[in-house]
């Protein structure tokens, strides 16, 4: 049968015996890399997203510290336009701020830059929809106890939304390793960029499939770590 | 005392609409200092908008509002300091729900008021005491019955140390043994010697609370008498026709 016939050939000892020895030499870099990136790109992403999704609430006209129409306006426009560019474009068009920042265009340190500026906008969005999920009357019982905005978004918004905040800082996460993976084949490095060159290049299924389960094994670390923090930060529930 | 150091809040010719809808036509309202008044009216008549209005959570289009001589301005800076004057205790209870007791009750006092947390948490601790209420400091919201939550609310609003108290249908969401136990709070209350305005559809507690009732209707007070005077004998028909609506007789 084809299938059986797939398996004994992809399973072939010489094969796995090659492809456990590169396993064995490659992936704990690359596991490294791919750790390092995400976590470093998915920080820096909350950094500039979080307060621009707390803008995105609090600036509109009904907000507790409305701003101008036109900036909104604007501060929208640039978040869907950087949502709307898909990531292997977007890292091609900031090549040019990449080597600024970095100095160079390919390796593991130059992905964190298109990988921010992909996830930011993501995580502005994501703040958006959990900050607005705050029941309004707390935020009306906070002004009418005469509390400024800056407390009122500090004291009031941001705790009462940490279980929302946390789910979705795991869609956040989970997607910049998606990302990261992706860029292996612009000079990123890490698993993704492992699965590319033995899968897609040489022909090693064998090292492409361990490539492709390790970032499985790391989406659901992630996600079974977030989705624990959230419950456990949720004290609206049993 | 002269008489303008004795009135606490004075409200007058308010008028507030909402687009064509004219919600609030004209109030006056005087409560001096001490003074517990109970504001009644049908649904929809105003009373919530115009406690908005005093807590400066709603703007309002003609007439003037001052607590203790300052006048409200919603959305202003001077607000932030005038509204800690002001108590407010809303239906929904709105304890925040991931902070426990304690905490609900010192967040303001401490980051609002810049009180020590010693002494925020002493005042809590002397508040919660008295509403029996101290055993539960450390537990959350949702741990708590709709009565408790409530007179945790009290308590959060008086940590301030306002100079008047406002209560919103505190009780229109409880089950009636809970009832009881709010209103017991706040009588106590009003007996030592708090400036109170209450809207409630609790016509026995207005009635042992109030020293004067206002009435209400369409955005405009049609009776402002001493308790005793508008249930026993109210001067306007709207007011005969609303008190009877609590009535219960056989045929």
């Amino acid at each position: 049968m084809a299938l059986t016939e797939f398996f004994h050939e992809l399973l072939a000892p010489d094969k796995v015996d090659e492809a456990w020895l590169i396993i064995q030499n490659q992936f704990p870099t690359a596991i490294w890399e791919t750790l390092y990136v995400t976590v470093l790109s998915t920080l820096f992403a909350i950094l500039i997203g979080l307060p621009l999704g707390v803008l995105l609430v609090t600036g509109e006209k009904k907000g507790i510290l409305p701003l101008p129409a036109w900036l909104m306006q604007t501060l929208n426009v640039i978040i869907n336009l950087l949502r709307s560019v898909p990531f292997l474009i977007l890292m091609i068009m900031v090549f040019p701020l990449t080597r600024a920042i970095v100095g160079t265009v390919v390796g593991t340190e130059a992905t964190v830059v298109p990988l921010v500026i992909a996830a930011f906008p993501f995580v502005a969005r994501l703040t958006e929809s959990s900050l607005r999920e705050v029941n309004p009357n707390l935020i009306e019982m906070a002004q009418s106890m005469g509390a400024s905005p800056l407390q009122i978004i500090t004291k009031v918004m941001i705790p009462e939304s940490v279980p929302s905040l946390l789910s979705n800082a795991t869609i956040a996460i989970t997607t910049v390793l998606g990302y990261s993976a992706m860029s292996g084949i612009l000079g990123g490095g890490g698993l993704g960029k492992i699965a590319i060159n033995y899968g897609y290049y040489r022909y090693k299924d064998l090292i492409m499939i361990a490539a492709v389960i390790l970032l499985i094994v790391l989406v659901q670390l992630f996600q079974s770590v977030g989705t624990r923090l959230a419950v456990h930060s949720d004290k609206r529930l049993k | 005392m002269a008489d303008e150091d004795r009135i606490m809040l004075e409200i007058a010719g308010l008028k507030k609409k909402f687009g064509e809808d004219v919600i609030l036509d004209g109030v006056d309202l005087t409560i001096n200092k001490g003074e517990v008044v109970v504001m009644l009216g049908s649904s929809g008549c105003g009373k919530s908008t115009l406690l908005r209005c005093i807590n400066g959570l709603e703007s309002f289009d003609e007439g003037s509002i001052r607590i203790d001589g300052e006048e409200i301005v919603s959305g202003s800076k001077a607000m932030t300091h005038l509204s800690q004057k002001i108590g407010m205790v809303f239906q929904s209870y709105d304890l925040f729900p991931h902070r426990n007791i304690l905490d609900n009750i010192t967040l303001a006092p401490v980051k609002v008021q810049r009180r020590a947390k010693e002494d925020a948490r002493a005042q809590a601790e002397q508040l919660l005491r008295r509403v029996g209420l101290w055993e539960k400091r450390k537990a959350y919201p949702r741990e708590l019955s709709g009565g408790q939550k409530q007179r945790v609310a009290i308590v959060r609003a008086l940590c301030m140390n306002p100079e008047i108290m406002l209560f919103d249908e505190v009780t229109a969401a409880l089950d009636p043994e809970m009832v009881r136990e709010v209103l017991d709070v706040m009588l106590e209350l009003a007996q030592g010697g708090m400036t109170m305005l209450i809207v409630t559809h609790e016509m026995g507690f207005a009635r042992a609370v109030a020293d004067r009732i206002v009435f209400l209707d369409e955005g405009k007070i049609l009776e402002n008498l001493p308790a005793e005077t508008f249930f026993n004998n109210p001067s306007t028909q709207r007011a005969k026709d609303f008190l009877q609506t609590f009535e219960f007789k056989k045929h």
